[in-house]
């Protein structure tokens, strides 16, 4: 199920130099392994050694907060937007 | 003309704003085993609650004295926080208005501290980050010279020049002379441009700390070689460059709170990160700036 993930200047470089890459995950870490698959190293910018968001990144599944709403186990409809912001400038709304 | 602190002081005088600067210099006592004496610089003493508060008032005064603020024009700039927050507190104490730009998504502190002090909000796209704002702010500017004057705080001398006649200067007395080190992070890089003008001419060490990695969680901080470049920043005003990983900074903030009773925001811990690892091979008495407190951050997983 394809998702759009859509990343700051800081995390392009990981994938390429893309503002956005297009993965496939019914949650948000099973996106985030499907990108990992295709840019390695990507995983290890967003999340720390024990496989948790880093408290300095931010994830919004279109509106909400995914540490909100299960974290990597938050479900990522089809179709859906996923943003990746650093917490610097960003926190929870 | 020149600003200077006895002009700034008579701008404010009888208003809350004489209280920013002189901020309380605290030795360092849990940490051992150093070739140097630790002190912290807290800046969350200011009254609206950061080091931002003196390069602000600096900025404002100064644009008043060369006209580029006056009648009804608008104070304009791009912030993600506590910039945005020392403006708005000084536009409502001196009579203008603010209009801030900042990434959505900027923690709700933030916002709300802004918007208390009466400042209109203009939100950009979060993942174009505080570039992003930057770029908008300019673009406002140059749409509409008439009506804003825009501070700019990267390329504002005001900012170092409040730093070089302020914040050194204290240092230099609150340490009678003895300082040989000041450490702080680099964001607009006013800090630690205008310490070092101050306080480099007479033997003291400046020490510049950056975020170790593009994405960070070091607020107020800039990764340079990943951001727009402040016009203000000159490398060669520090002695000596470290990186500091985000982690490193976020776990010494904790244990500043827990161990010394000093709450202090991300960037605070990762300078004194950075002013452990010189205290650790160089010999000297270290001031290191902690440029605002954790309760900034309380909404945010920092302090989970």
């Amino acid at each position: 199920m394809a998702v759009t993930v859509r990343l700051p200047g800081a995390l392009r470089d990981a994938v390429g130099g893309d503002n956005k890459v297009t993965a496939d995950g019914r949650t948000l870490g099973e996106v985030f392994a499907d990108i990992e698959r295709r840019h390695p190293g990507f995983r290890e910018r967003v999340l720390d050694e024990e496989g948790r968001l880093r408290t300095y990144v931010n994830v919004y599944i279109g509106e909400t907060d995914a540490r909100t709403s299960g974290g990597l186990d938050a479900p990522v409809p089809q179709g859906s937007e996923v943003m990746v912001i650093p917490a610097m400038a960003g926190g929870v709304r | 003309m020149t600003l200077t602190a006895e002009r700034v002081r008579e701008r404010v005088r009888g208003t809350i704003l004489e209280r920013v600067g002189d901020t309380p210099l605290l030795p360092l006592r849990s940490f051992e085993e150093l070739r140097a004496e630790l002190f912290v610089k807290l800046e969350s003493f200011n009254p609206g609650g950061s080091v931002k508060d003196r390069a602000a008032l600096w900025m404002v005064v100064a644009a008043e004295e060369d006209g580029r603020l006056r009648g009804r024009k608008t104070i304009l700039d791009a912030t993600s926080g506590n910039t945005g927050i020392a403006l708005a507190m000084v536009g409502a104490v001196l009579g203008h208005g603010v209009e801030l730009v900042m990434p959505d998504k900027v923690s709700l502190e933030r916002k709300r501290m802004a918007a208390a002090f009466g400042a209109r909000i203009v939100l950009t796209d979060p993942l174009e980050g505080t570039d992003g704002a930057i770029q908008e702010a300019r673009r406002r500017a140059a749409e509409h010279p008439e009506r804003y004057a825009y501070l700019d705080q990267y390329s504002n001398p005001a900012n170092p020049l409040a730093h070089e006649l302020t914040t050194g200067p204290e240092i230099w007395e609150q340490t009678r002379g003895s300082v040989t080190h000041f450490v702080a992070g680099v964001g607009t890089s006013g800090t630690v441009t205008g310490v070092s003008a101050a306080l480099r001419p007479k033997g003291v060490r400046i020490v510049a700390a950056q975020p170790a990695e593009p994405l960070h969680g070091l607020e107020g901080w800039k990764h340079m070689a990943s951001a727009l470049r402040p016009a203000i920043w000159n490398e060669d005003a520090a002695d000596v460059h470290l990186m500091i990983p985000t982690e490193a900074g976020l776990a010494m903030a904790h244990q500043l709170a827990r161990e010394e009773g000093i709450f202090a925001g991300p960037s605070g811990g990762g300078a004194v990160v950075a002013a452990l690892r010189v205290a650790q091979s160089e010999p000297g008495r270290i001031v290191v700036l902690i440029a605002d407190g954790g309760e900034r951050y309380l909404s945010t997983p920092l302090w989970e």
